[in-house]
Parts: structure tokens; C-alpha cells; sequence
């Protein structure tokens, strides 16, 4: 135990006389939140739209006050041609093109269905789709209240509601997909780096000519950047909540108990690598490369796992932050429960087994060879 | 000197096919300076590796400080020192956090560590770096401290992997004091080494070749039995004999 406790005090020491590490471990996390929240986010804000009324009645100047007043959009520019629109787009003054028709105002309250074209700029087709939900869903309303009130008759209508996520916050879906990044990168680049350096100074022979257990060395490296991964995640968790509003509707025990299984998830896989890796350089590499690349584009991080060819939908399974990120999206934004949540957890709690006794197993050989 | 502290028998390590250590006896008393020679591939560090308990032996045993190193590993790593020919100690810990650490590894209590690092420090003159960064002091220092740091927990053996490498002259004959005076007191001295002076220096010298030891005595024995002046014409010697096989 004091050996253990000897090996855990240096590591802590090389942490934090480097001061490069501990930039990496502190400002990356807030830097990325910070990044991903305000710069890459798909809301739709103040969308420029260009609109053509071929019609220019009651009606169709009802309808653009009531996109004038969203908080979405506004009247970048009136069109007499669809060209105009074109230009209006060429120039990134609108984003969403409306051309209202004809008879706009007899035919809606006629019950003839007017038919309005929404044309967007697809040159960003997120951004796109995201813009003409938004139009079409306000357009909808409008129309159908309108056509309500009119014509006195109530009629159905379909108003679609995004729950959980009201308002599309994209940095709902960063907040987890980043702590599940900062995980990986403290739990299992870190580790596997200083593994690595151990072997290139030389040292690792000292250690392993002294009386250490293989587990003094293994639980020595990685209890101090499981202290660490486990505070970047609380900073995430917080920044998320101060910062951005995210909700956090789950239990705070399941999230502190989640963080704490996928940091030992990272640990394991950087064990794993430095068993391989004998030089820092190939840690690095193999840490970005094997991990970082595929998390963030597999884990259903920033591309959604649906939209996915099958294959990849099927490698995304073997992803642990795949279901880090559902566990956290299920705890903070819909609050659920163990109920609901088992399911991934118990895939997360497998694939660690799974890594910690190829991670030990494959450290034993190299001690005693 | 009847007590023998490292007794090797047979011993041979294999990688594959190739024998890097093909049975090899020697015993090496007490308080003695072993001198393990041998070119670069010859079999020393691997049969080095293997006294220190980090190789298993593929066939033949050998004890150390009394321990069998294939079955009583932990026991023999508790009794030895190592310095490695790469230089090891943290560069970006300060000497007295470097014993700190390594002297809780051996389970040494901190007053004690720091008695006897402030022991050797003055000993050494050295007790200016004792907060300095490792990384911040020239070579030779660091070369002294990294025996030091070997001697902290008072083993009876110490395994020195080519230690003089890359220091001047000077610097590398006060390191043969501080060896001198560890052997005084009773220490067992195993190195390896390349320089032949300092093969001058050991009270007997093993000189390996292809795996096998070809040459085991004093250095005055060795010149004598090769018709030499002086230790590197017994090398050159051996060394060229198996390079014409």
C-alpha cells in the first residue's frame, strides 16, 4: 500500500510540474465546451429570409409579420424572381427561400391549399434541413390557425413539438459527446503516453527490476488520471449546466457513476495501448487514430448513428462512447432512471471487463519477459 | 570470501532460435567488483536481465543474495540495486522527490530517506542539488546520483548496465571511488562495461563472446594467460578469434 501510495504521489508530481499536461488536461475540456457550444451549434437564429409573394394580400403579409416576429427569422429582402433568391442565397444574405403563390389569401381561405415553396441553401445541408423544419413549422401553424379562424371550423392539425429539447440546443448533444472525448483523451492518451515515456527514458526498467507488483505500476498510473478524468467531467457537466442551461433531470449518483465507469473504460484502453506502444509518438498515434477518430465520428457524437450505412451502424456498437453518450443524454436531458438506462450501461459495464483483462493480460508478458 | 552471493549454473536463455545466453557458469563472492564483458550482442545484458529477475532463464538457474531467480523473483528484487545504461532517474523530479519516491518502493520510511539522502549528498558534495531538477544537472552528477539512488535501500548486490557511458575521464574514475568505497563496505559489485581501464579496475573479469563466457580471472591472470600488455589486447584477443571462425 505505501508503495502504491509512493508511485501515485510521483505521478501526481510529473503532472503537475508539466505544465503542457496540465494545460492539455484543464483548458482542452472548457476550451472544447466552449467551442462546441458556441461556435458549432445547428440553432437557428436570425436566419436571413428571402420571400417572394406572388400574391402580396391580406394573407400573405399576416404570414410574413408572423416570421418577421420569430425568433428564427426575419425579412432579409422582398423577391420579385425566383433569381433574386438565387442571388440572395450567392450572397449568404438568406439562408431560406419562401415563394408564396398566387391567390395565396383566397385559396387558403377557401380550403384550396395553397402550396408554398420553401427553398433553402443547401451548401450546409444540416443547417438546411434544420432552417426548413423550423419554417415549415411555423408556416404550418400559422396557416392552420388562420384557416381555423376563418372559416370557424376547427380542424385538425398536426404541430410538431420537439420535447426534451424544445428549442433544437445543439449543445445538448455536445455536452456528452464532449465529456465522453475528454474521457477518452485524459483516461486513455494520457495514460498510454506516460507508459510510453517511462519506456523511452529508461525508467520503466528501474521499476521493474524494483519490487513493485505489476498491479503497484498499473493502479499507480491510473489512479491519478482517474481523479483527473473524473474532475474534467464534473467541470463539463457544470460548464454545461451554468453555461448553456442544459438540464440536468436525472440522478446526480448515476451520472457521477457513469463518469467513473467510462473513465475506466479509457484507462483500460490506454493500458492496452502502451502494452503495445514503445515510444510516445506511437501511443499518440494510436490514441488518435484508434480512438479519437472513431469516437468522434461513430459514437453518434456529430453524426447521427440512423443516418448511418448499416456496416457502420453495426461498428458503432464496439464504440464504448456510443453508450456513454446515450447513458448521459438519458440521464441529464430526459431524466431517466436505471429502468431505462440498464441497457447501455450493462453494454458499457461488459466492454470494460472485456478491456481491463486484455489490458492486464496483456501487461503480465511484458514483465516478465 | 567463501560466501558466495551470486552463483550462476548453466544458465541460458533462448529467443527463438538464437541463444543469446548459452550456458554460462559463474559464482561471484561477497564484497566483490565483477567485471562482465563482452561486444555489443555478446549476451550480457541479457544474462544481466536475467540476475535482476527481468528475464526468465530457459534452461540452468542461478540464485542471487541466496534467492533462486526463476522461483523467488520478488525476493531477489528486494536484495539487488540496478543502474540501467539509460540514464534513470525522473528529469522532472528534483533529486530529493527521485529518493523519495524510489525509497518508498522499497517501503522505506521518509525520515529515513531523507537521513541517508542527506547522508550521501554530503558525502558526494552534491548537497546543492538536493532540490534541483534532475534534468537541470550536468551528466556526471547525474551519473553519481543515479548510484545513489541504486545504494538507497542498502542492497548487497548492486547491477551496474554500463554506467560510465558518455561521461569524461574524470568524472568516470570518481564514479570508480564511489564503486571502491560501496565494495569496502561489503557490497557486491556486478557491471558491464565497455572501457577496458575500467576492467582494470575489477577484482575479476568475464569476458563473453557469442553467448558464452571465453575468458574468467583477475585482470593480471588474463594478461598473463594472453601474452598481453594489457586488458584490451585480451579482448581484442577473444574478440577476433571468434570474428575469424
Amino acid at each position: 500500500m505505501k508503495q502504491y501510495l509512493a508511485f501515485v504521489k510521483k505521478e501526481f508530481r510529473h503532472i503537475l510540474r508539466d505544465k503542457r499536461t496540465l494545460l492539455i488536461l484543464f483548458g482542452m475540456p472548457v476550451a472544447q465546451i466552449l467551442i462546441f457550444g458556441f461556435a458549432l451549434n445547428n440553432e437557428v437564429e436570425n436566419a436571413g429570409v428571402a420571400i417572394y409573394d406572388m400574391s402580396g394580400d391580406y394573407e400573405s403579409v399576416l404570414l410574413q409579420n408572423r416570421l418577421e416576429n420569430s425568433e428564427q427569422f426575419f425579412i432579409e429582402r422582398e423577391c420579385q424572381t425566383t433569381e433574386c433568391i438565387e442571388e440572395a442565397f450567392r450572397q449568404s444574405k438568406a439562408r431560406i427561400g419562401i415563394i408564396l403563390p398566387q391567390n395565396f389569401g383566397s385559396d387558403l381561405l377557401n380550403g384550396q391549399k395553397p402550396e408554398i415553396k420553401i427553398v433553402s441553401d443547401a451548401s450546409d445541408p444540416n443547417q438546411a434541413q434544420v432552417l426548413t423544419s423550423y419554417a415549415t413549422a411555423i408556416i404550418l401553424t400559422h396557416v392552420k390557425g388562420r384557416a381555423t379562424i376563418v372559416q370557424n371550423a376547427p380542424i385538425v392539425s398536426a404541430i410538431p413539438r420537439m420535447i426534451f429539447n424544445p428549442e433544437l440546443k445543439s449543445v445538448y448533444m455536445f455536452v456528452p459527446g464532449v465529456m465522453g472525448l475528454i474521457l477518452l483523451l485524459v483516461g486513455a492518451m494520457m495514460t498510454s503516453l506516460t507508459i510510453a515515456r517511462e519506456k523511452e527514458l529508461g525508467t520503466m526498467e528501474l521499476l521493474l527490476v524494483s519490487p513493485l507488483y505489476s498491479w503497484h505500476i498499473i493502479f499507480g498510473k491510473v489512479t491519478p488520471y482517474w481523479l483527473l478524468s473524473f474532475f474534467n467531467a464534473m467541470v463539463i457537466v457544470t460548464l454545461g449546466i451554468i453555461v448553456f442551461d442544459m438540464p440536468m433531470n436525472g440522478s446526480a449518483a448515476l451520472l457521477i457513476g457513469s463518469c467513473l465507469l467510462f473513465s475506466l473504460t479509457a484507462l483500460a484502453l490506454g493500458i492496452f495501448i502502451s502494452a503495445k506502444a514503445n515510444s510516445q509518438m506511437t501511443a499518440m498515434f494510436v490514441s488518435m487514430m484508434g480512438l479519437l477518430l472513431p469516437t468522434i465520428l461513430l459514437s453518434g457524437f456529430v453524426f447521427p448513428i440512423e443516418n448511418m450505412p448499416i456496416v457502420l451502424q453495426v461498428v458503432s456498437n464496439i464504440i464504448p462512447a456510443k453508450w456513454f453518450i446515450m447513458i448521459i443524454k438519458g440521464l441529464m436531458i430526459k431524466g431517466s432512471g436505471m429502468t431505462v438506462i440498464w441497457k447501455p450501461v450493462a453494454v458499457l459495464v461488459f466492454i470494460t471487463l472485456l478491456l481491463g483483462v486484455a489490458a492486464i493480460k496483456s501487461v503480465k508478458p511484458r514483465l516478465n519477459e | 570470501m567463501s560466501d558466495k552471493v551470486i552463483i550462476a549454473k548453466d544458465l541460458t536463455r533462448k529467443f527463438g532460435n538464437f541463444v543469446a545466453v548459452d550456458a554460462v557458469s559463474f559464482e561471484v563472492s561477497k564484497g566483490e567488483i565483477f567485471g562482465f564483458l563482452g561486444a555489443n550482442g555478446a549476451g550480457k545484458t541479457t544474462a544481466m536481465r536475467m540476475l535482476c529477475g527481468l528475464l526468465a532463464p530457459t534452461s540452468g538457474a542461478a540464485s542471487v543474495a541466496g534467492f533462486d531467480i526463476a522461483s523467488q523473483t520478488e525476493m531477489v528484487k528486494k536484495h539487488i540495486g540496478y543502474m540501467s545504461q539509460k540514464f534513470s532517474m525522473y528529469g522532472d523530479l528534483t533529486v530529493k522527490e527521485n529518493f523519495l519516491f524510489y525509497g518508498g518502493v522499497y517501503g522505506l520510511k521518509r525520515k529515513v530517506i531523507l537521513e541517508r539522502l542527506d547522508m550521501m549528498l554530503g558525502l558526494l558534495q552534491l548537497r546543492e542539488a538536493t532540490n534541483s531538477l534532475v534534468d537541470s544537472l550536468p551528466l556526471g552528477w547525474k551519473q553519481k546520483l543515479s548510484f545513489s539512488l541504486a545504494t538507497l535501500h542498502q542492497p548487497g548486490i548492486i547491477f551496474l548496465d554500463e554506467p560510465t557511458g558518455g561521461v569524461d575521464p574524470i568524472a568516470r574514475r570518481q564514479f570508480w571511488d564511489l564503486i571502491y568505497e560501496a565494495a569496502n563496505d561489503g557490497v557486491t559489485i556486478f557491471v558491464t562495461t565497455h572501457y577496458m581501464d575500467e576492467a582494470e579496475y575489477c577484482d575479476r573479469v568475464s569476458i563473453m563472446v557469442d553467448g558464452k563466457i571465453e575468458a574468467l580471472d583477475s585482470p593480471e591472470n588474463l594478461r598473463k594467460q594472453f601474452n598481453a600488455e594489457s586488458m584490451d589486447a585480451v579482448f581484442q584477443e577473444l574478440a577476433r578469434g571468434t570474428s575469424t571462425k
